[in-house]
């Protein structure tokens, strides 16, 4: 099982000088203001939680999952791990898999590192949280909207990222191509990924949803006051 | 999974004691870096660049062929191209520009030789990355990134993912192992159900692993940062040894550009 890595990484070369420049600049910057903010999610706990949960994603991109009809989906995971445990920690932690990918399984070209951070770290992440965040404010604050918000965000992270690399392409790429069928056919591919990636999005979030809601960082506002108030009472000693 | 020493993310490594294994890692890393930036720097559509590239091919296989590194695995990491084969080869259907015959189909000139030369450079820095995690243990490119002034914060997430990852991953093979023993079957419907909820108590027991972790270290004083012992310089040889993969690259890059 550990030579399998299906998600899609850039090699080096795909993009010109300027265009992975400007991404690395881009992935320097995010991941420098991620290490600030991530203190703020996890304050001195982050090294060990964030190192733990990027074992835990590294390990969960390499799982099977049956998404209906005979055929199984992989999680990239962007989207996910910014609801478990916040978008900045989010960004350290897909960060260091796709470092720990590019260096030792030579998957994604070192210099495209920054590219692909940009995609699946900034791209991925922020569409993913920033779409889950904007629909959890507007459908009713229950366990449904919660899981509709982070599936719609799940899956429109995976063709926008697409897209993103697209327009990268289309910015540095060094083939002159018609820019309309290569964004039709990666969009169209992704979007089916994307079903694929909410689907196993939702029933991860469910499932830890219903053992440790609390450990859950986008759905704090689903821990009311009210859930302590129904623990069984201390019976006093007599 | 964990049977073997080194675990997960060593599916890579190979033991050995070859002059390139015995380089320090933050030497190999900048090395394949620099390589990398050679290969990817070389003018697509220059007549003289096919030449290129096989000169860069003879210093990759050389450096290959020093740290003992078999074809069987330099071929084995080459697999995870494939997405991009499928890329590179749709180009000369998509690429716009003169077209050419071959074989009946009509195909872009530029985009075969834009396809044949991402798939070449692509090839190129994969076999070069290929050897580096061949020849270097992920504890390794570690110290070797640190020592490359990652930010720290960012090597201690690698190090506890690099510690972690396979008992994490044996966590995870457990709960298959349980599963299957349980007649579970991945083309019934509620599989993923099932599936997505392992993934979930994966993701608790991952977090708790962590938290208990931070409670261990605090108690042995943990501050936030990791002690770091001392450092040896990299005599200027071993940097000599080592960038002469991406120097013999450069040399012929630069012939290529002098005498095309």
């Amino acid at each position: 099982m550990c030579n399998k890595v299906d998600v899609v990484h850039v090699p080096d070369g795909f993009l010109d000088a300027p265009t992975s420049v400007a991404t690395g600049v881009l992935a320097a910057g995010t991941v420098a203001l991620a290490l600030r903010k991530a203190r703020e999610e996890l304050d001195e706990r982050t090294a060990p939680l964030a190192g733990l949960t990027a074992a835990f994603v590294f390990a969960v991109q390499m799982m099977n999952f049956p998404v209906g009809a005979g055929t199984s989906g992989h999680l990239i995971g962007g989207a996910l791990t910014a609801v478990l445990v916040g978008p900045w920690t989010a960004v350290l932690c897909m960060t260091v898999v796709l470092l720990v990918q590019a260096v030792l399984f030579a998957d994604g070209g070192l210099t495209a590192l920054g590219t692909n951070v940009t995609l699946m770290a900034l791209v991925a992440v922020g569409v993913g949280y920033g779409l889950f965040r904007l629909l959890v404010a507007v459908l009713p604050r229950t366990r449904t909207g919660f899981l509709i918000g982070a599936g719609v965000g799940a899956f429109a992270s995976v063709p926008l990222a697409a897209l993103a690399f697209v327009a990268l392409f289309a910015a540095g790429g060094v083939a002159d191509i018609s820019l309309g069928a290569v964004a039709a056919t990666m969009g169209g591919i992704h979007v089916l990924i994307g079903l694929g990636e909410a689907a196993i999005t939702v029933v991860v979030l469910g499932a830890v949803l219903a053992a440790r809601p609390d450990l859950v960082h986008g759905a704090a506002h689903l821990r009311s006051a009210d859930a302590l108030l129904r623990r069984p009472e201390v019976v006093a000693p007599r | 999974m964990g049977a073997r020493h080194g675990g997960a993310l060593s599916a890579r490594y190979v033991a050995g004691t070859s002059p390139v294994h015995r380089l320090a890692p933050q030497v190999k890393l900048v090395a394949v870096l620099a390589y990398a930036l050679v290969v990817v720097a070389t003018p697509v559509h220059a007549g003289w660049a096919p030449w290129a590239y096989a000169g860069y091919l003879l210093a990759v296989l050389a450096a290959a062929a020093v740290a003992g590194v078999r074809p069987g695995r330099l071929a084995a990491g080459l697999v995870v191209e494939t997405p991009f084969v499928v890329f590179a080869l749709l180009l000369p259907f998509v690429t716009r520009g003169p077209r050419v015959e071959v074989l009946g189909l009509s195909l872009s000139e530029s985009g075969l030789q834009t396809g044949g030369a991402l798939l070449a450079k692509a090839t190129l820095s994969v076999l070069a990355a290929t050897v580096l995690a061949a020849t270097t243990e992920p504890r390794e490119l570690m110290h070797g990134l640190e020592r490359l002034r990652l930010p720290s914060a960012l090597v201690q997430i690698l190090g506890f993912m690099i510690r972690y990852v396979d008992v994490v991953s044996g966590e995870l093979h457990r709960m298959r192992v349980a599963r299957e023993s349980r007649a579970f079957d991945g083309r019934r419907r509620g599989a993923l159900r099932v599936v997505g909820a392992a993934a979930g108590a994966l993701f608790i027991r991952s977090y708790e692993r962590g938290e208990r972790v931070h409670l261990a270290m605090l108690s042995r004083g943990y501050t936030g940062r990791l002690p770091r012992g001392p450092v040896a310089a990299v005599p200027s040889r071993d940097w000599l040894t080592g960038l002469s993969l991406p120097l013999a690259a450069g040399a012929v890059l630069a012939t290529g550009m002098l005498l095309g």
